[in-house]
């Protein structure tokens, strides 16, 4: 068979396809809603559900969860009538896959250990994104959007969430899925695996475009300085920038706030940045140190 | 025809249920739905966008079902499974070969959760796009937050249990990224200077050893049938009050 056809017809593959179906359909519905609303703002009529009046549950709203549910049991008993579980060999300790994959939803964070250490990959970088998920409320001071869909009104929120939702979180997950084959090898879904390529991928670590070894204590040394100047300058660079642009927006922050902001900003954005330090300039580690690598 | 109706229902059994008529007015609304207790989770009245499927486009209450979907093919598979080393995969064999519509169980089972962990996904990007995340609902935001990671650990901790080598490795590469804790993991950074081994690491609290085996089989079940559906649970129920309580389906505040 094609193997194209055959990947995305893999039965816990087909979740896959039904998710970039859903998610993009909704992504295209938000977006046209968002705006739809911000042509009537401009244009000074009332956003969708501003004049809202109150009706009975029972039962416009009664009624509609029940088709709604009635389609959804539909659409999973279809679903479940046509495709089978997928039920593997029985398991064996002695006998490793290759690839071996995690579940799809967490492909996304498999997919970072090509570019950072498991500690960063497998455990920091995911606790920061749920320490961040729920800070966003806290940290999103903007009153404006409250309630209907919108994109003038707040277009950083909306362009940094999609951009971590999006692009690092799902498209992430499905490169796992389908453009990653036996070890962790790039294959474009109509390639066929072959589990003895090997690529030969010469990388370095930062210090050495400079001459310098990074396990000594000068690259050391260095590695120190570039993170810590990335560290530090993104959090004083933007600070300076606002006091000279809009000081009033750093006031109504406060410090807790901003340094909060900026720290989960530039934590996202390391992520672009080292896949492409990688990708790119063949860079594995930016620093190296006794303890940990980054 | 009217006859059989009225014995149907003037009766002493019919009306201990259902107590009395339902006549289309506003006071009968109501109590259909305060007189119901699964019904009075919604306010007697909603706004009119609370009905519109553009808005919400009921990811919420789809997310709800699936977990009751969920829960109900779960406790049917759970009467034919083993949490055993020994016994699980002869019990999928089983359920395949020897249950009565054992496949479309654990078919409705696998790709309800598949569904689950895609709709709570798109259910807070709608949140997210709709701001309705902004005040006074921040904290129903955060439980939102934690119950999307309990779908993923639901999930997850499920994955193992068919002891098949599909989820025996997932979980071994899971579980793998445990051992990188900084200070808690036997390979993350920091954790020489606790004593952490192999044998005391935040992996062998989650498996139950060292590797994966029947110790780590027994924590995926309880975790996966008991522990998290109760944690989920008790959440679901705070998410769902504050629901209510932070003033229903968000709006513009300009009222």
């Amino acid at each position: 068979m094609n193997p194209f056809i055959e990947i995305i017809t893999q039965p816990d593959n087909i979740a896959i396809v039904i998710m970039i179906l859903m998610v993009s359909f909704f992504m295209v519905w938000a977006f046209q809603q968002a705006l739809e609303n911000d042509k009537l703002k401009t244009a000074g009529y009332a956003v969708e559900g501003e004049n809202d009046k109150d009706v009975d549950t029972y039962k416009p709203l009664v009624r509609i969860e029940l088709l709604i549910s009635l389609a959804v049991m539909l659409f999973l008993t279809v679903w479940s009538i046509g495709v089978d579980a997928p039920l593997e060999e029985i398991a064996n300790p002695t006998l490793t896959p290759n690839p071996a994959k995690a579940p799809w939803y967490f492909l996304g964070l498999q997919e970072l250990l090509v570019y950072f250490d498991p500690w960063l990959a497998g455990v920091v970088l995911p606790s920061l994104i749920v320490v961040g998920l729920i800070a966003i409320p806290y940290i999103d001071i903007n009153p404006k959007g409250n309630g209907y869909y919108t994109f003038s009104e707040r277009k950083y929120s909306i362009l940094i969430f999609s951009f971590g939702f999006f692009i690092l979180w799902l498209l992430l997950i499905v490169i796992g899925v389908f453009d990653r084959g036996p070890g962790w090898l790039w294959y474009w879904p109509w390639q066929e695996w072959d589990a003895h390529r090997v690529v030969f991928e010469p990388t370095k670590d930062l210090s050495n475009l400079v001459g310098v070894e990074s396990r000594s204590l000068a690259g050391f040394i260095i590695g120190a300085i570039v993170v810590g100047a990335y560290m530090i300058g993104g959090m004083v660079w933007p600070y300076k920038y606002w006091q000279k642009k809009n000081p009033e927006l750093l006031q109504q922050l406060g410090m807790i706030r901003y340094v909060t902001i900026v720290f989960l900003f530039i934590t996202m954005m390391s992520i672009p940045i080292k896949m492409i330090l990688r990708l790119i300039f063949l860079i594995k580690y930016v620093w190296i140190t006794p303890w940990f690598n980054v | 025809m009217n006859d059989l109706f009225d014995k149907v229902k003037k009766n002493l059994i019919w009306k201990s249920v259902f107590r009395r008529d339902y006549r289309d007015n506003v006071r009968d609304r109501a109590l259909a739905i305060f007189g119901n207790v699964f019904l009075h989770l919604h306010p007697v009245k909603v706004r009119e966008s609370a009905v519109k499927l553009r808005y919400t486009w009921g990811m919420g209450g789809i997310t709800f079902l699936a977990f009751i979907i969920l829960t109900i093919t779960g406790v049917v598979l759970m009467f034919y499974y083993h949490p055993s080393v020994d016994q699980a995969y002869s019990d999928m064999k089983d359920l395949e070969f020897q249950v009565p519509y054992g496949v479309i169980t654990r078919n409705l089972h696998r790709w309800g959760a598949h569904f689950m962990v895609i709709v709570v996904m798109i259910h807070m990007f709608r949140v997210f796009m709709t701001g309705s995340y902004k005040a006074p609902r921040q904290f129903n935001w955060g439980i939102g937050v934690i119950l999307l990671v309990l779908t993923f650990l639901l999930s997850f901790t499920g994955y193992l249990l068919p002891w098949d080598q599909l989820g025996f490795w997932a979980i071994t590469v899971g579980t793998n990224m445990g051992a990188a804790t900084p200070l808690l993991g036997y390979q993350g950074p920091f954790s020489e200077y606790l004593h952490i081994t192999p044998y005391n690491d935040i992996r062998f609290a989650l498996l139950g050893g060292a590797t994966v085996g029947g110790n780590a089989l027994l924590r995926s079940y309880i975790w996966h049938c008991i522990a998290i559906p109760l944690i989920a649970t008790v959440l679901m129920v705070v998410h769902f009050w504050r629901v209510r309580k932070d003033g229903g389906i968000s709006r513009p505040q300009n009222h």
